[in-house]
């Protein structure tokens, strides 16, 4: 297997910019303007009616687990901490998402609000995390550009499995929390943060820190695990639902390349889980066209998968194909999934990178 | 610098923007709710995308790749992760026919 650098400044962060894989020019399907302007539209109705529903679950469900646990019932509290922890852990990753792409509602503060609470949820520095986003939608899965490749080459088997409950991610962002409250910026976020933005990076770092110094705080002094179980805490308990629907958006999939098609992946999900990852699952539309709202996503998806590969029509049918070729990875060996496109898709542009190599 | 002829006043419909390319340069011309007419460099100062296959949300382009957005009337950024400012140009209309001063 060759050796990939995922660092930002490493020797192949220089060799994307060399070869011309940074901020290239993508494959798209084609979609008439009068089409795609209609299916950009913002509305304020769907975020709003699934904000109201997903705050007031959440409501809802810590009132009732906090009520049980300080009762003394601890063990029937546990489903209701459960269900809280989703909403928190999983469904903020996917407000966090929709709401920084400024698409989520019509309505700008909307969004922002929605963005800087999930943002804290899922502790994610609002400002960096813009900007870090930003960078992954014009260098999807580019080795040495895209900060947020989350299965690398050779994949990090445990790092994976524990962040199921959030472990390694949490210590990272809890050790940047730290950092940034400093006055400081990683090397690394400086390679797509403008310096004019730092200010304010520093600014949330120290309010969020503070906000969990009293959390912790808090539960020393009543001697009780009831504030973490509210703050903070549900970032781990409830984390596995976002990591496991966020690896099959492309994991197996080819790095390197200049084609959604090659490196995401569309997977047909229940309702609770699409509401969870509020349409997420529409993986190679959203790339390919990130101004469409996740409500409109469906009927994008119906619009252009004639020339898309068909979808993983399940979340267990993902791992399926995922899974084997990831243990293929861990093996050594250099392949990534090259799935099919239907005869009326355009074909693969392997002259504009080397074809990856696709496993059997 | 005298006007240069760009497009048809009907070639742009209301609260939308069509690419406009002149002497190997890209432009982005929009057409206002309250029927106006504008015109700004084609590119997003952030990446190089072009604005027209954006979204024009009353006086606001969107660029389509990463949200960034500007007031097309006077170029200035709006949301990040857009900075810097997109050059404007004059615009008036004569007849049907919108043109634009490249000075």
């Amino acid at each position: 297997m060759r050796p990939r650098d995922y660092s930002l400044r490493g020797p192949d962060a220089r060799r994307a910019v060399e070869t011309g894989l940074a901020a290239a020019e993508w494959y798209h399907s084609e979609i008439p303007r009068k089409t795609m302007k209609d299916l950009m539209q913002r509305r304020d109705g769907p975020a709003i009616r699934d904000t109201l529903v997903w705050l007031g679950a959440m409501a809802l469900l810590a009132g009732t687990a906090s009520w049980l646990w300080v009762a003394g019932h601890a063990w029937w509290s546990l489903p209701f901490w459960l269900g809280y922890g989703v909403l928190y852990g999983s469904g903020g990753d996917s407000r966090w998402h929709e709401c920084g792409h400024g698409t989520a509602f019509r309505t700008g503060w909307m969004n922002e609000a929605v963005y800087q609470l999930a943002s804290f949820m899922m502790m994610r520095n609002p400002v960096s995390w813009r900007w870090s986003h930003a960078r992954h939608h014009t260098d999807t899965i580019i080795v040495g550009r895209d900060p947020e490749i989350a299965v690398m080459r050779p994949p990090a088997l445990a790092r994976l499995v524990l962040n199921l409950v959030g472990i390694p991610d949490v210590l990272a962002a809890l050790r940047r929390m730290i950092l940034n409250a400093a006055g400081r910026l990683h090397p690394e976020e400086a390679t797509f943060i403008p310096p004019s933005e730092a200010p304010k990076v520093v600014r949330i770092a120290r309010l969020w820190l503070a906000i969990y110094a009293a959390t912790v705080a808090a539960a020393l002094l009543l001697s009780s695990w009831l504030p973490l179980l509210l703050i903070g805490g549900p970032r781990l308990y409830g984390a596995w639902h976002h990591v496991l629907t966020g690896l099959l958006q492309h994991g197996g999939l080819a790095d390197d390349v200049t084609d959604h098609r090659l490196n995401s992946r569309t997977v047909l999900m229940n309702p609770v889980s699409r509401f969870i990852y509020w349409n997420m699952n529409y993986h190679v539309e959203h790339h390919m066209f990130p101004m469409v709202p996740y409500h409109a996503l469906p009927r994008l998806h119906a619009l252009i998968r004639h020339d898309l590969p068909a979808p993983a029509p399940s979340i267990w049918a993902g791992y399926r194909e995922m899974l084997p070729i990831l243990r293929r990875q861990l093996r050594g060996e250099d392949v990534a999934l090259r799935r099919a496109l239907p005869p009326t898709a355009r074909p693969y542009r392997d002259e504009f990178h080397a074809a990856p190599v696709a496993a059997e | 610098m005298p006007w240069t002829d760009a497009c048809a006043t009907d070639a742009i419909e209301e609260e939308d923007v069509i690419r406009w390319d002149h002497g190997g340069r890209t432009y982005a011309l929009y057409r206002s709710p309250d029927d106006q007419f504008f015109c700004t460099d084609g590119l997003c100062t952030h990446e190089q995308v072009h604005l027209a296959d954006g979204l024009v949300m009353d006086h606001i382009i969107e660029c389509p790749k990463h949200n960034g957005q500007f007031d097309y009337r006077t170029g200035a950024p709006l949301r990040a992760p857009v900075c810097t400012a997109l050059r404007t140009y004059p615009v008036r209309v004569e007849g049907t026919r919108v043109l634009v001063d490249l000075g």
